[in-house]
């Protein structure tokens, strides 16, 4: 669902060759490769990772070697709906996988998702405490988290009127005609239409759900784009102004362009996180709990996220992170905003069904 | 010829053995299984019921889908009678040069092939866009021309850029420059047919050159015509990356919605029921098309 990192690696260019090359990729890791030793805890020391791209840190692989021996061999996916397409018919043999958080949901109905040993993951103390007991994973029985994101307006602020901090200049005003981006995600854009109208952007009504359809076909002469997660693009290259994105995104080319911010609305906005999980069938679960307890170190987290400039849920990471990053209001916004942000959930494949539906009729309107 | 390859039962065996088998393994199987799946329930997450049942079709003709396919029709339509009209005169243009331009000519058609045609598409926003190659161009000659009329003291207001990309314009430009050549090869291929001696007694006979054109050329290039017509509507119906890509708020076509049924909604058998109505739409053109040519035959005899 999200663009990562690297700005040149565009979605569908990922989406359509990192399918082939992930394919391919992952066909020479099995089948080719010399037999592997055996480590000390009777697995073979390798380890197979499902990963999106650019979401590691540039040594965090090496690293993990060096402190184990475990070769991590990383496949990249580029939305949640190729990962999980990907699991659906069985798992090809992968270690770790890292879906978000309402696709943790789906994982876990679908029965594809192995219990964690809680026992073998220590470092999980070094999270922060908002991220101990979610919503879509009470108890962390599941996964443990890696990221998380915050949707919210990226804007220019040499052509705002005041800081746009409210949907209400992307969803039902048509003061930056022309100059609006919205998502396509479905889900996304009803939810936070919802979310804007005052109600929750869970179970949202279906009275509601209509209404939220109304005021987008309403507000579409305004809108110039729906698009597919490279807003911060199109905001970068002056095609928008104002747009509708996930805070990393942001943060990434507010480096670039001075001229750029960020802001949570202040009716609230829809939380991500990004988790780690072990799918049933894989065929190294030992090693998979000794990589996600280094990933949730200090040292090695700190590594990522210095590299891919998203929010880390790990305090003792946070702690060896730079002021450039911890104070940046982008990556990090201000606790009041966060406070009337909420998860989203997977509420089945009707409710989704109902989603995609009401958004083709915005955008057929 | 027929009679021969009758006579050869075995080496026509052998010939088209592979390719009928590579057909049916992963055209016609694949195919059939989605066909299934167009009947089929969504038993859970991860698994399909072939129920039999029709729910999918009764949805898919709900007015907002058969709107959506309408659209996609006037997007395709209006394609084609731009690539035919743009076409016309360049295949005539290839078919009189001389031999050895001829061949430099018909590569300059197929070059783009060589490139894929996402790298084709998102060049092509890079040239569109706010800030791409033509408004910049554009921009650039107006700032001259404002440098001129401001000596006359006539100073012209700045450049406002063109909106060229995110909207339907877009998209049929696209689709016109996707499907051009796939315009322009049967065309030449029906034009080069051509007695060029019909030409010479039309214009001998007082005909001028546009009666010649309308009553001797287009009839006789009628087969090219409509080949050209059929593999450029029906791949612009079945558009995908294109409206994606340079489409705008209202540029959704059939396709578009199909993929989200398969990705993001995960609806496999309503996506499934969606293109095979759009595939049966498709076949039952290429029967009247056929039906219409034995007609013409029958006529013609």
């Amino acid at each position: 669902m999200r663009e990562r990192g690297n700005r040149a690696s565009r979605r569908l260019l990922l989406a359509g060759m990192g399918a082939a090359a992930g394919a391919l990729s992952f066909a020479g890791l099995d089948g080719c490769a010399p037999k592997a030793r055996i480590g000390p805890n009777g697995e073979e020391a390798k380890l197979n990772l499902y990963n999106w791209d650019t979401y590691t840190g540039e040594t965090t692989l090496a690293d993990f070697k060096k402190a184990t021996g475990i070769d991590v061999k990383m496949s990249l996916f580029a939305t949640n709906d190729e990962l999980f397409a990907k699991l659906k018919a069985g798992n090809p043999g992968f270690d770790v996988i890292v879906p978000s958080n309402e696709f943790v949901t789906r994982f876990r109905l679908a029965d594809l998702l192995q219990p964690l040993d809680l026992a073998k993951i220590p470092n999980r103390a070094n999270l922060l405490p908002a991220f101990r007991d979610p919503p879509f994973d009470p108890g962390r029985r599941y996964s443990m988290p890696y990221t998380w994101l915050v949707l919210g307006i990226g804007y220019r602020k040499s052509k705002m009127r005041g800081v746009p901090d409210s949907w209400k200049w992307l969803m039902d005003s048509d003061r930056y005609k022309g100059r609006i981006g919205l998502f396509s995600e479905a889900d996304d854009l009803i939810e936070l239409g919802a979310k804007y109208l005052g109600y929750s952007v869970r179970n949202v009504p279906l009275a509601v759900i209509d209404r939220v359809a109304r005021m987008y076909i309403r507000q579409k002469p305004y809108v110039k784009i729906f698009h597919h997660d490279e807003g911060q693009d199109l905001l970068l290259s002056g095609d928008i102004d104002i747009v509708m994105e996930y805070n990393g995104d942001i943060a990434q080319v507010m480096s670039e362009d001075p001229d750029l911010d960020f802001v949570v609305p202040k009716e609230g906005s829809i939380i991500n996180s990004d988790c780690l999980c072990i799918p049933k069938g894989a065929p190294r679960p030992d090693n998979a709990h000794q990589f996600i307890n280094f990933l949730l170190g200090g040292k090695a987290g700190a590594d990522v996220y210095d590299t891919i400039k998203y929010p880390t849920p790990n305090a003792a990471a946070l702690d060896m992170m730079p002021a450039s990053y911890r104070d940046n209001q982008a990556i990090f916004p201000p606790a009041e905003a966060m406070a009337r942000c909420e998860y989203a959930e997977f509420e089945g494949m009707a409710r989704a069904h109902l989603y995609d539906e009401t958004v083709t009729r915005i955008f057929a309107a | 010829m027929d009679e021969s390859w009758k006579r050869a039962r075995a080496v026509f065996a052998t010939f088209a053995g592979p390719p009928v088998l590579w057909l049916a393994a992963f055209f016609l199987v694949p195919l059939a299984i989605i066909w299934a799946y167009s009947f089929g329930d969504n038993a859970s997450l991860t698994r399909i019921a072939i129920s039999g049942t029709l729910a999918n079709y009764i949805h898919a003709i709900q007015p907002l889908y058969l709107g959506i396919i309408a659209k996609s029709l006037w997007f395709a339509g209006l394609t084609t009678a731009l690539c035919l009209v743009i076409g016309f005169p360049v295949a005539i243009a290839i078919t009189f040069a001389s031999e050895k331009s001829k061949a430099w000519l018909l590569l300059l058609i197929m070059l783009p092939f060589w490139t894929n045609l996402l790298i084709r598409t998102y060049a092509l926003m890079a040239v569109l866009r706010t800030e791409g190659y033509i408004n910049f161009g554009l921009g650039f000659f107006w700032t001259g021309l404002g440098h001129l009329t401001a000596l006359f003291g006539h100073p012209l207001p700045a450049f406002q850029p063109l909106e060229l990309l995110h909207n339907n314009f877009a998209v049929v430009f696209g689709l016109v420059y996707v499907q051009l050549p796939f315009m322009v090869l049967p065309l030449y291929a029906a034009l080069d047919r051509l007695d060029r001696s019909l030409l010479e007694a039309s214009l001998d006979l007082g005909a001028g050159h546009l009666t010649t054109f309308a009553r001797v050329v287009v009839p006789l290039a009628v087969p090219g015509i409509v080949s050209g017509i059929l593999v450029t509507l029906i791949p612009s119906i079945g558009a995908y990356l294109t409206p994606d890509l340079l489409g705008g708020p209202s540029s959704q076509m059939i396709a578009n919605v199909i993929e989200r049924q398969f990705k993001t909604a995960n609806d496999w058998p309503f996506g499934a029921a969606l293109s095979f109505l759009l595939m049966y739409m498709t076949f039952v053109a290429i029967a009247v098309q056929a039906i219409v040519a034995r007609g013409r035959k029958a006529r013609g005899r």
